[in-house]
C-alpha cells in the first residue's frame, strides 16, 4: 500500500456557543489517508464532516489530537514546512457563486496564486499555465473562458474554475466540500470525472465531503467511505462494501432511507425503523454510544454506557459499535 | 373517463431580463387528474417552480403570462362537477379566495416561508382569518389534527415560534398549513431538497400517507428522480419550460422513451447502479433566452438528425397512450441509449 499523506489522530474539534457552553463538532476522529487515495466522508448535517475537512486544510485548528502530513504534525510547522504544506492540501469549496471574485476575469482568478507564490516567472508563462490548467479541467476551447466573468459562466463551469485554481500549486490533496450540490444534476457526473481523471493523472488523493451516499459510492469506487454521526466517525469501509454490506446500525438505517430512482424497487425497499426521530443536540449528547437513544439494534447497559472505539476488521473495514465488535471479535485487527 | 382537476393549455410564461424574455414556460399543455400524484422532474433552470408558481399565480413582477388557460374544476362528493373556471380570469379577490382553497402551495426552503416573529399559532390563524375559517379553540383543534396527521407533537408545535423547529418539522409545519382549507390541491416545490436523509424518508412517508388519507391532488416540483420514483402515479420530465415527456412512473423509469430522461436517469447513479453505467448529459442546460431551433434538446442529444434541428416535436403517443414523449427519434431511443444493465 502506497505511502500515508494524511493522519488524523484522535482529532477534535469544539465551537464555543455561549460563555462556558461548547459544543463538539469532531470528536476523537482517527483517519489514514494515503497518496493517491479516494476517501469519502459523508453524514448528515451537523455532523461534523466539513469541520473535518477544514481542518486538514488548515482552515481551523483542531483542539486536541494531531494531523500528520507526509509524517509531520502540521501544528509544529513553520515557515516554509508550513507553506509547503498550505500549498500541498488544496480546497474546492461548495459554492461556485460565492468561492470566485466576481469582479476578476478567469484568467485573473487561476493566474494569482500562480504569481503570488512565484510558479511562473512572466506573464508569457503564466498565461501558458492558465491555458494548460483550463484544458486540464476541460474548459474548452480555452479562449472562450480566460477573459470571462464567473457571472458569465454555469454553476459547473465556476466550479471547474474553482478547480483548476486548486490545482495551482500542485497540490498532493484536495479537499472537496460538496462540490457537486450546487450544480445541475445532468452534468454533476462529468464534474466528478474530470476530478477522477486529475486524480490518476496527477496522484491526487482526494476527500470528499457529501452527504449522497450514491454519490460516495460512484466518486469512491475503488476508495473508501466514512461516515460521520454526531462529530465521530462510525463506520469506515471501501466504498461498494460500505453501501452493499452496511455494518454500522447508523450506515444501514441511512441506507435502507434512501430512495431508488426505481418504483418497483424503490416501494418495496426494506426499512429499519429508528427508535426515535429526534436528532440529539450537540449541546446534550447521548451518554454512551451517541446513536443509542436511535439505534433500532440497541443493545443495553454497553451501549449506554461505553463509548464504542472506532475498530479495524482484517478486511479493512471499521465499525465504532459494541454489538457489532462482539459479533465479529473474531475478524479484529491485532 | 372523469374529468381533471386542472387543464393547462398553451400555457406560455416569459420573465422580462436586460438581454431579452426569458421563455421560462412555453406553450405548456398538461392535465392534473383527480387525486393523483404528478411529479415535474428536471433540472434548475427548466421552468418547473415557473410552472407552480404560474398554478397559483405567484409570479414576480418581471413575469408575464402571455397566454394560455388554466381550467379548474370543483367537484362535489359524488364527484360531479360543480363549477368550471379559468384561473387565469379570475379577479383579485377570487384569486385570493382560490389560493389556499382551491390550490395551496408549500414553497422551497422551508425556513424563509414562515414570519419569523410570530408563533405557529399565530400564523395559523392569519390563514384561518384571510379566508373566514375557523378561529380560536376550533382552529386549534383542525391544526392539531394535521400535525397528528404530518407526524408532529401539536402542543408543542402550536406554541413555538419557526427558529425552534429543525428544518424537516418546519417543512411539515408547512405542509400542515397547506392543507388547512382542505384543498383538493396542493402543488409541493422541492419538499425534500436541503433535508437530510433521515428526515426526507420522514417526509416522504407522511405524504404518503397523506395521499392516502386526503386524496387530494399532488403535484411536486423536484430534481430529484427517487422521490418521483418513490411517491409519483405520474411523471411529467420539463426541458426548456416544456414537457418532453409523461406518463405512468412505472412506464416512464423502466420504459423512457425521451433522449432527456433517459440522459437523466443514467447521469444521477444511485445505490446500486454499477459505475460504468453511469453518464453525464453532454453539454449544459440550454439558455432560455436564446433557444436553439427545432427540438430544444438537439445541441445535447446523441441522436439529433437534420429535422430535430429544424422543427419542434409535440408531445405524442408512443408505446401506448398514455405514455407520451416529443420527441422525432423515440422509436430508436431506448434501445441506442440505455446503458445493458451490468
Amino acid at each position: 500500500m502506497s505511502k500515508p499523506l494524511i493522519e488524523l489522530e484522535h482529532l477534535s474539534r469544539r465551537f464555543q456557543v455561549k460563555r462556558n457552553v461548547f459544543i463538539t463538532a469532531v470528536s476523537d476522529v482517527s483517519l489514514t489517508i494515503h497518496e493517491g487515495e479516494i476517501v469519502c466522508l459523508v453524514g448528515e448535517s451537523g455532523c461534523g464532516k466539513t469541520t473535518t475537512g477544514k481542518m486538514i486544510a488548515g482552515l481551523l485548528k483542531p483542539s486536541s489530537g494531531r494531523i500528520l502530513y507526509n509524517g509531520m504534525d502540521v501544528t509544529s510547522l513553520q515557515g516554509k514546512a508550513w507553506e509547503q504544506y498550505r500549498l500541498g492540501v488544496q480546497m474546492v469549496h461548495q459554492d461556485p457563486y460565492a468561492s470566485l471574485n466576481p469582479s476578476h476575469t478567469i484568467y485573473d482568478i487561476i493566474s494569482a496564486p500562480l504569481r503570488h507564490h512565484r510558479y511562473v516567472e512572466n506573464e508569457t508563462a503564466a498565461r501558458h499555465r492558465v491555458r494548460q490548467l483550463l484544458e486540464m479541467v476541460d474548459l474548452t476551447p480555452v479562449d472562450d473562458f480566460l477573459d470571462k466573468f464567473p457571472h458569465q459562466l454555469s454553476g459547473g463551469q465556476r466550479q471547474r474554475v474553482s478547480v483548476a485554481r486548486a490545482l495551482t500549486v500542485n497540490p498532493s490533496f484536495i479537499v472537496a466540500d460538496e462540490a457537486v450540490s450546487m450544480v445541475d444534476v445532468s452534468i454533476r457526473i462529468s464534474l466528478l470525472n474530470t476530478l477522477l481523471k486529475l486524480k490518476e493523472k496527477m496522484g491526487l488523493a482526494v476527500l470528499f465531503i457529501t452527504h449522497d451516499l450514491a454519490l460516495a459510492k460512484y466518486f469512491a469506487w475503488e476508495g473508501r467511505v466514512g461516515v460521520m454521526y454526531l462529530g465521530k466517525l462510525v463506520e469506515v469501509a471501501p466504498a461498494r462494501q460500505l453501501v452493499e454490506a452496511p455494518q454500522h446500525p447508523y450506515t444501514k438505517v441511512l441506507l435502507s432511507a434512501i430512495p431508488e430512482a426505481d418504483p418497483e424497487r424503490t416501494r418495496h425497499k426494506q426499512r429499519i425503523e429508528l427508535r426515535s426521530m429526534d436528532v440529539p443536540s450537540l449541546l446534550r449528547l447521548p451518554t454512551g454510544c451517541a446513536f443509542h437513544p436511535r439505534c433500532p439494534f440497541f443493545e443495553g447497559e454497553m451501549c449506554e454506557k461505553v463509548i464504542p472505539e472506532l475498530t479495524y476488521f482484517t478486511d479493512g473495514s471499521a465499525v465504532a459499535c459494541h454489538p457489532v465488535q462482539k459479533q465479529r471479535a473474531a475478524e479484529l485487527q491485532a | 373517463m372523469s374529468a381533471d382537476t386542472l387543464s393547462i393549455r398553451n400555457l406560455t410564461i416569459e420573465y422580462q431580463a436586460k438581454r431579452g424574455a426569458v421563455q421560462a414556460v412555453r406553450n405548456l399543455n398538461l392535465d392534473v387528474r383527480r387525486s393523483e400524484a404528478l411529479a415535474l422532474i428536471g433540472e434548475s433552470g427548466s421552468g418547473k417552480t415557473t410552472i407552480g408558481l404560474g398554478i397559483v399565480r405567484l409570479l414576480v413582477s418581471t413575469a408575464k403570462i402571455t397566454s394560455g388557460e388554466m381550467i379548474f374544476r370543483r367537484f362535489d362528493k359524488t364527484g360531479q362537477v360543480i363549477k368550471e373556471f379559468d384561473v387565469l380570469k379570475l379577479s383579485p379577490g377570487e384569486m385570493r379566495a382560490f389560493r389556499w382553497k382551491d390550490c395551496a402551495m408549500v414553497f422551497q426552503a422551508a425556513l424563509n416561508a414562515f414570519n419569523p416573529v410570530l408563533k405557529i399559532s399565530a400564523q395559523f390563524a392569519d390563514t384561518a382569518r384571510a379566508h373566514g375559517y375557523l378561529q380560536g379553540e376550533a382552529l386549534r383543534k383542525r391544526a392539531c389534527e394535521l400535525f397528528d396527521l404530518v407526524r408532529l407533537d401539536p402542543e408543542r408545535v402550536w406554541n413555538s415560534y419557526p427558529h425552534e423547529l429543525s428544518g424537516g418539522m418546519r417543512q411539515r409545519v408547512l405542509i400542515a398549513l397547506g392543507l388547512l382549507l382542505d384543498p383538493p390541491m396542493l402543488i409541493l416545490d422541492e419538499p425534500t431538497t436541503a433535508l437530510d436523509i433521515l428526515t426526507q424518508r420522514n417526509i416522504m412517508d407522511v405524504l404518503k400517507d397523506l395521499r392516502d388519507k386526503l386524496r387530494f391532488s399532488l403535484i411536486f416540483i423536484s430534481h430529484d428522480l427517487s422521490l418521483a420514483a418513490e411517491l409519483a402515479d405520474r411523471v411529467a420530465t420539463v426541458y426548456a419550460g416544456r414537457i418532453v415527456e409523461l406518463g405512468n412512473v412505472y412506464d416512464t423509469f423502466q420504459n423512457p422513451q425521451h433522449p432527456y430522461t433517459i440522459g437523466l436517469m443514467s447521469a444521477v447513479p444511485t445505490l446500486t447502479t454499477h459505475r460504468d453505467n453511469v453518464s453525464s448529459i453532454p453539454g449544459s442546460p440550454p439558455d432560455l433566452i436564446d433557444l436553439p431551433t427545432g427540438c430544444k434538446f438537439h445541441p445535447r442529444c446523441p441522436l439529433a438528425i437534420e429535422k430535430c434541428v429544424c422543427e419542434e416535436p409535440t408531445l405524442s403517443p408512443t408505446t401506448g397512450p398514455e405514455h407520451l414523449a416529443a420527441c422525432w427519434r423515440w422509436p430508436e431511443a431506448k434501445q441506442t441509449l440505455m446503458p445493458n444493465p451490468k
